[in-house]
């Protein structure tokens, strides 16, 4: 395990008018481990993304990325600092194969006449897939209509990692899918991990969390109720961290749970 | 990293494909008869490309050459590009804003103001601020002068350019001989579509309203430049007229044909081997022979029956060659396809048309994107005018409107691209409008029908191609 992390979020703070969303977070990501973000429905995580992403500008609170301070003003610059987002929705065009859409809105183009390098960027394609080890997708040039669930997952997955980046930010990435699928991306989540990213991975599903994280963050109602090992902790615990804020000796003291309430 | 290498030595298809690895499928079919089954299966799923259009023009011309022993001779087909032309035109423009899911209603309407614009300048010795006296000059020009403030803002360079220079040219009142009166046409267009973007990206009013209403305004505005139920002629300007009434030498028709058709065999055969040696995916070269082989006989049939003597007083004149307009056609169909296949530009306008918010995550600017589409549209509706002008021989007071923009339409649907965006291409419209075209082509030989049959016949067709289009949406929805 790693001890200094790749991405560093302290003492973020993110208001909605009255409504006080993230409170002093602190939040760590870990290169080659895969963090998992849980909370429930109104615990911040999508915020918490969302201000990492540069949609959202936060109040107050500092990003360190490799232990330099940096600001994040929009998409942008998250992506500049090789901080790759795979939304819920994912964010595919139907009507596109899988090399025009990984690429989209940053083709490859050729020296002379700028015409589009379709040559490269389907090799780079090919290259990306084969190096997450994808069996199920038989041509890069399929529409991504005709793909399944999975096997969008997965595109959308190999969208973020083409592009040399440290950190990949996952939301729900298996809401939507049955089990061989779920298991097709967890597999290549643990070895986006491996190959030497820092993974974040926002999941509802305590059996896919258990399974493939390496530390988790439990939020609750807008703070960290702690960050712990996944391998410190018991299922039981982290739900009740997730339900409650705090489990036996691990979580938020009950003054600050009752602040946050 | 597996590194993918095709073998050397691997000729057989199974050699081929063990040495390509992982994505096998990748290479594509690898003899006509993968592609053909990879066709039937392309179909199947719900994207017939532009099977409908073909089956609609092999159906009437087969339906009319067994109705009337007129419809199958030169003078009568020949006819048929130049009462294409401004359809085809227009349809071209179209394809552009049908590709984001939006519509252009105004495209008709605006092709008149193009023309009458071009019309007034060639009539007047381009002393436009004469004929139209201040207050329509003044509105006139400011508008010009908005249009171009809102390309720059845009950062749309060519747009900018294009209304740049028809400014100068309506102020200067440069528009008295040809070649500036046709630049006026096309820039009159820009600008239009410069500002029909604004309204619809910007300001955010549905395209549908807004062209509506211009699709009025505009009717109004040709009224305005012609005056009430005159018209302004074109037939004594000899470039004008030619587009639509006079032919390219036999002798040059065929270098035009070597020229197009070679290039086109020259391009695909190069991709193809130069694709399959690299192991990407790509035609089996038995296609794509096959296909430039029915480019060669579909197209030198044409020009050789072209080439035809079709006068009817051979002694007096001599009519026989291409029209025209098929160079200009060709000409853009050429450059608009690479626009949109081999550009980010293209591959940008399919990703909105697709899906809006993932092109605008991937960094794209979608309103940018709508405004440009609109003003590619209104510019080939420019172009669309001076065809239309020089088919009538002037410019009428309802120049533009009535049927035109909706025949437009069915043109570019019929020839298959989707009226809910993401799919077409610009060859849809040549084909479409062809279809369009036979139609009162066919019809025109049997004048007892009238013209019930004629709107009838149409609206059937493009029905059908609505429906074709509806139900390969619904293949496609897995």
């Amino acid at each position: 395990m790693s001890e200094s992390p790749i991405l560093a979020l302290r003492g973020i703070n993110k208001s909605f008018g009255a409504v006080h969303v993230l409170r002093d977070v602190d939040f760590n990501v870990y290169p080659g481990e895969v963090m998992a973000l849980v909370g429930d429905n109104g615990a911040g995580k999508s915020t918490l993304i969302k201000c990492i992403a540069g949609i959202y500008p936060v109040d107050s609170g500092e990003f360190y990325f490799a232990g330099k301070q940096i600001h994040i003003h929009g998409p942008r610059d998250a992506a500049a600092y090789g901080i790759e987002f795979v939304y819920q929705d994912l964010a595919l065009c139907d009507n596109l194969d899988i090399v025009q859409n990984m690429f989209l809105g940053r083709e490859l183009r050729t020296r002379p006449l700028h015409a589009l390098d379709e040559g490269t960027m389907e090799r780079r394609a090919r290259e990306t897939l084969a190096s997450l080890s994808v069996r199920t997708i038989q041509s890069v040039r399929q529409v991504v209509s005709s793909l399944s669930g999975g096997q969008r997952q997965t595109v959308a997955i190999a969208k973020a990692v083409l592009w040399e980046n440290k950190v990949i930010v996952l939301d729900e990435p298996t809401a939507a899918l049955g089990v061989a699928q779920t298991k097709q991306v967890l597999d290549l989540v643990r070895r986006l991990a491996d190959s030497g990213h820092g993974v974040v991975l926002i999941s509802h599903n305590m059996n896919d969390v258990m399974q493939v994280a390496d530390r988790i963050t439990a939020m609750y109602l807008g703070r960290v109720a702690a960050e712990v090992s996944a391998s410190d902790v018991t299922h039981a615990q982290v739900v009740e961290l997730i339900t409650a804020g705090r489990s036996g000796n691990l979580g938020l003291q009950p003054a600050e749970a009752a602040q946050s309430a | 990293m597996t590194e993918l290498k095709p073998q050397a030595t691997g000729k057989t298809t199974a050699g081929i494909r063990q040495a390509v690895g992982e994505f096998a499928g990748d290479i594509g079919a690898l003899n006509l008869k993968e592609a053909f089954f990879g066709y039937v299966a392309k179909v199947r799923r719900g994207d017939p490309g532009a099977l409908p259009a073909l089956l609609g023009v092999i159906v009437l011309l087969v339906v009319f050459s067994t109705t009337s022993p007129r419809f199958f001779t030169v003078g009568n087909l020949a006819n048929l590009p130049s009462q294409a032309g401004g359809y085809i035109l227009l349809a071209m423009g179209l394809v552009f804003v049908l590709l984001l899911g939006e519509i252009d209603l105004s495209a008709g309407t605006a092709s008149g103001v193009c023309a009458a614009a071009m019309a007034l300048g060639l009539n007047h010795n381009g002393n436009l601020y004469n004929v139209l006296k201040g207050g329509t000059f003044g509105v006139y020009l400011a508008a010009m002068v908005f249009a171009l403030g809102i390309a720059v803002w845009q950062r749309l360079w060519p747009a900018a350019i294009a209304v740049g220079a028809g400014t100068i040219i309506l102020a200067g009142g440069f528009a008295s001989n040809q070649p500036t009166a046709l630049l006026l046409a096309v820039c009159t267009g820009t600008a239009i579509g410069v500002v029909t973007g604004f309204l619809v990206a910007k300001v955010g009013i549905p395209s549908f309203v807004v062209t509506l209403a211009l699709f009025l305004a505009w009717q109004g505005v040709v009224l305005k430049f012609i005056g009430n139920g005159g018209s302004l002629p074109t037939r004594q300007f000899t470039a004008v007229n030619a587009l639509a009434n006079k032919n390219i030498p036999p002798a040059w028709s065929w270098v035009m044909f070597v020229v197009f058709v070679g290039g086109y065999g020259l391009v695909t055969t190069l991709r193809s081997i130069r694709r399959r040696r690299a192991a990407l995916s790509a035609d089996p070269l038995s296609l794509v022979f096959l296909r430039v082989l029915a480019l060669i006989v579909g197209g030198g049939l044409a020009v050789y029956f072209l080439n035809q003597q079709r006068s009817p007083n051979p002694k007096l004149t001599s009519v026989k060659g291409t029209p025209w307009v098929v160079l200009l056609i060709l000409l853009l169909l050429v450059a608009l396809t690479l626009l949109l296949t081999k550009t980010a530009y293209g591959r940008h306008l399919y990703a909105v048309g697709g899906n809006a918010e993932a092109a605008r995550r991937a960094g794209i600017d979608v309103a940018r994107m709508r405004l440009s589409a609109f003003a590619i549209c209104s510019t080939l509706a420019g172009c669309a005018g001076v065809a239309f002008a020089s088919k009538i021989g002037g410019v009428p007071a309802d120049a533009g409107s009535g049927n035109t923009l909706l025949y437009a339409v069915g043109a570019a649907v019929i020839g298959g691209t989707s009226l809910f965006g993401g799919r077409g291409r610009v060859r849809d419209a040549v084909l479409g409008g062809l279809v369009i075209a036979l139609i009162p082509n066919g019809l025109g030989l049997h004048p007892q029908l009238g013209a019930a049959y004629e709107f009838v016949i149409t609206g059937l067709f493009l029905l059908l191609a609505a429906a074709v289009d509806a139900l390969a949406r619904r293949r496609q929805a897995v």
